[in-house]
């Protein structure tokens, strides 16, 4: 017996077991966490049923119109020890998180109810989901159609479709709005400023010219009237959105006029077969990846996050590429090896351990405070004392993230120029090439898989991070994407928006935590794609370069 | 073993070897030339003199210094940390380690091939182009010229004159070795060095690589480093038997191997030691 054990352990066989479950385990978690952020995140923008319900309210009967958002078992104990008047027998009770929307009329957008108070629950085919640019949702019933405040007479059943029609239209107003606003207006301010500073600066150089003055003040005027023309567009077109408005009646009876330019869609869910569900599961994807954020970042889209998370690796990924590699080469090939190599390589390896809210504080400290402030004082004296590049930007948010991943690029090439056999490397200089040359025309192009993967651990580090940029310049809302069609048209010191910051800022910071958390998920899960895309992408320039130096014999 | 070294390189130099070569044209030559890895010895002051455009082999047991002298002679040695040598050696009367003379130079001049063949991870084309680049030539119609010239010369177009863009790995072992001496000898050296460079090879490759040395010594000064004692008879003109970092005999390759004059000579080529 004692020997039989003894030779199942000698086998190997608990070895194996040890080491597939570790990898299982591992998976499990993987896949676990991907599916949870996938399910809670995608999962937010399928339409969902809107219930009528009467609800027994201790006593009090009560109409309720809302999606049911979290439904979850809980003790009755506790509910009833909860001193909110209950008194259930059961021991469990199930309590519904029913969305109720309509927060500038009940104040709240949540009511908590349990199950043995849903006296009858009803699928109204014509219950109307309206999300709106303020107040969040809106859930209620059509009653009638305004037009310049006079009631359009429409039967019944085609008002909705009369919705329809207006709605698009109010659409493409809105689009038009932004438009001008956005692109035209947004022209004209850039250009204003620009012309500001332009005077003061020749004011700060104490130059008298007066050509160049009249120069500013003509292109001044010419901005102003061209501001002016499009004021009067714009002006038009608020007129013109400000037409039509609905009359809602909610759950309980109170009725509400609502403006369709504060609407932005319009959505029957009950009234939806799967077909129309879909489609709207896609469209509300679609404008959750393109648009911009409403209402404190809980409403609208991720647009200007995702586009300042890979803006911000790439950028991070141009510095610290050359930088880490030509650092590896010098510590692998030209110095000479002894204490001080062996020293430096222990920093560098230590600095990848060092806690990356420690590189944010060094980067606010050196670069946004002492290299950005000089800059500021040095090229752009006219805009202070408001700092240029003083103050933390897309930049100096990509700089310090270089700093934090430069280790991982260092010692992955080191490892690469390492692995380089010493017969190709003499093959070269046997023909004649200097170190140099040998350097640049082979070693380097055969160690470029090898500065790749340390690329892509980079990326992989870096987007992810977020303390150190809460620090250098990730905001809650950047105006402005740090790329538009203003010359120079890349704004490095803007302001930028993360998805990770975002969903620290949506899901703890807003102020509508519950309704705001699918978001979180949906962020997360955009946030992973994001990265797995970008090392999809490393990964691929990985591979072809490591088929074409390929050496079949090692 | 201790060897009376002093003697044994005056009686070289000043009679048989002298004699040996006075017909020939010489290429390079050493004079008391001895090299140190830190403290150990690894040549002990040799002489002697390599004729021009002839095949010169060095045979000996391993570690007896004969790849060592051979990488002195383009300066391969330079990469290796904490080496020092005595004495000089000369190519065309010019000191190899003057201070004046440019490394790169040289080895444009003084060529080598190694043991294990070392392509780039390059096309074929481009591994026997690399050292033409490297000369600055530019001129497309001009390297495909020298790169087509050299594969001919190392017999190796007929097989892969038709996929010169395919990657050098996809060759063989020996059609490898011979890509190398393509590059090699693209940018036309003067001297070939060959640091046994069959002895990865199977017996047929082997063969083409020994018919090509043949060939090159038409055009070239040919040293090459051996084991096989056989392939030394086959293919040079002049063998050179060292021991230990010394050079124990030097003669024309016929006379070594029938009638050789040293014992230790005799003891190796009979197989008693090596």
């Amino acid at each position: 017996m004692n020997t039989e054990k003894l030779g199942f352990i000698k086998s190997g066989t608990p070895w194996v077991w040890l080491n597939a479950g570790a990898v299982s385990i591992s998976m499990i978690m993987v896949i676990g966490l991907v599916v949870l952020i996938a399910v809670r995140g995608l999962g937010h923008f399928w339409p969902k049923t809107i219930w009528e319900i009467d609800y027994n309210d201790r006593g009090n009967l009560i109409l309720l119109l809302g999606e049911r958002s979290i439904v979850e078992t809980v003790s009755a104990k506790q509910l009833n020890a909860s001193g909110a008047g209950y008194q259930f027998e059961d021991e469990f009770v199930e309590r519904t998180l029913l969305k109720i929307g309509n927060r500038d009329i009940y104040g709240v957008d949540f009511k908590l109810i349990t199950k043995p108070g849903e006296v009858e629950v009803r699928k109204p085919k014509d219950a109307i989901l309206f999300e709106r640019t303020q107040w969040g949702n809106f859930y209620g019933y059509l009653e009638s159609i305004e037009e310049s405040e006079t009631q359009i007479p429409v039967a019944a059943d085609k008002l909705w479709q009369e919705l329809q029609t207006r709605m698009s239209r109010v659409d493409e107003l809105r689009d038009q709005i932004h438009q001008i606003e956005k692109f035209d207006i947004g022209r004209i301010n850039y250009q204003l400023e620009k012309l500001r500073l332009q005077k003061r600066k020749l004011e700060l150089e104490g130059i008298n010219d007066k050509q160049a003055e009249t120069d500013i003040s003509q292109g001044r005027d010419q901005l102003n009237q061209d501001y002016e023309v499009l004021k009067n567009e714009l002006d038009q077109l608020y007129v013109s959105i400000a037409r039509d408005r609905v009359l809602m009646r909610v759950a309980n009876g109170q009725q509400k006029y609502i403006r369709l330019a504060d609407v932005v869609k319009a959505s029957k869910p009950n009234a939806m077969g799967f077909g129309t569900k879909l489609m709207h599961y896609f469209v509300n994807l679609k404008d959750f990846l393109t648009d911009d954020p409403r209402e404190a970042n809980t409403e609208g889209g991720i647009f200007p996050a995702i586009f300042g998370t890979v803006m911000m690796v790439l950028l991070m990924s141009v510095i610290v590429t050359p930088f880490g590699v030509v650092a590896a080469i010098y510590l692998r090939e030209y110095a000479k090896q002894g204490f001080v190599t062996r020293l430096v390589r222990i920093s560098v390896n230590n600095l990848a351990g060092v806690p990356s809210i420690v590189y944010g504080v060094f980067g606010l400290g050196f670069f946004v405070y002492f290299v950005g402030g000089n800059i500021d004082q040095l090229f752009f004296p006219e805009a202070l004392p408001s700092p240029t590049f003083g103050s933390g930007g897309l930049l100096w948010a990509s700089l310090t993230l270089a700093l934090l991943t430069v280790p991982v690029v260092i010692v992955a090439t080191e490892e690469g120029l390492a692995r380089i056999p010493s017969a190709v490397r003499e093959g070269s200089l046997a023909l004649g090439a200097t170190k140099a040359e040998t350097l640049w025309r082979t070693v380097i192009p055969m160690a470029s898989p090898a500065m790749m993967t340390g690329l892509i651990l980079a990326v992989a580090r870096a987007a992810g991070e977020v303390a150190p940029l809460m620090l250098v310049g990730a905001v809650k809302l950047a105006p402005s994407l740090p790329v538009d069609l203003n010359a120079p048209f890349i704004h490095l010191e803007r302001k930028f928006m993360h998805l990770g910051f975002h969903i620290y800022d949506v899901g703890f910071q807003s102020p509508n935590v519950e309704a705001a958390r699918p978001l979180v998920y949906a962020t997360a899960l955009i946030l992973v794609a994001v990265i797995i895309l970008l090392n999809l992408s490393a990964i691929y320039i990985r591979n072809h370069l490591r088929e074409k130096y390929r050496m079949l014999e090692q | 073993m201790s060897i009376d070294t002093p003697a044994l390189s005056e009686e070289l130099l000043s009679g048989k070897e002298s004699k040996i070569l006075d017909q020939e044209d010489i290429c390079m030559e050493c004079h008391d030339f001895s090299l140190y890895y830190s403290e150990k010895q690894a040549l002990f002051k040799i002489n002697m003199r390599v004729p021009s455009k002839r095949v010169t082999a060095f045979i000996g047991p391993s570690g007896c210094g004969k790849s060592t002298l051979l990488r002195c002679m383009n300066r391969m040695n330079d990469l290796v940390d904490g080496v020092r040598l005595e004495g000089k050696l000369l190519l065309r009367g010019e000191d190899v380690y003057d201070r004046s003379v440019n490394v790169t130079d040289l080895r444009r001049r003084v060529g080598m091939v190694f043991q294990k063949p070392n392509p780039f991870p390059k096309s074929i084309f481009e591994n026997v182009a690399y050292g033409l680049r490297l000369q600055g030539i530019s001129n497309k119609r001009e390297i495909e010229d020298r790169v087509e010239w050299s594969l001919k010369r190392s017999a190796l177009w007929d097989e892969v004159g038709s996929r010169l863009q395919e990657n050098a790995f996809s060759l063989s072992g020996g059609q490898q070795q011979r890509l190398v001496i393509a590059r090699a000898i693209a940018i036309q050296p003067e001297v070939l060095l060959l640091d046994e460079p069959a002895s990865a090879l199977d017996p047929i490759s082997t063969l083409k690589i020994e018919e090509l040395i043949f060939e090159l010594k038409s055009q070239y000064t040919v040293a090459i480093v051996t084991h096989n004692m056989q392939q030394a008879a086959r293919v040079s003109d002049y063998t050179a038997f060292m021991y230990l970092g010394e050079l124990i005999e030097f003669d024309a390759t016929d006379r070594l191997f029938t009638n050789p004059k040293e014992k230790k000579t005799e003891d190796y080529i009979t197989g008693r030691y090596g």
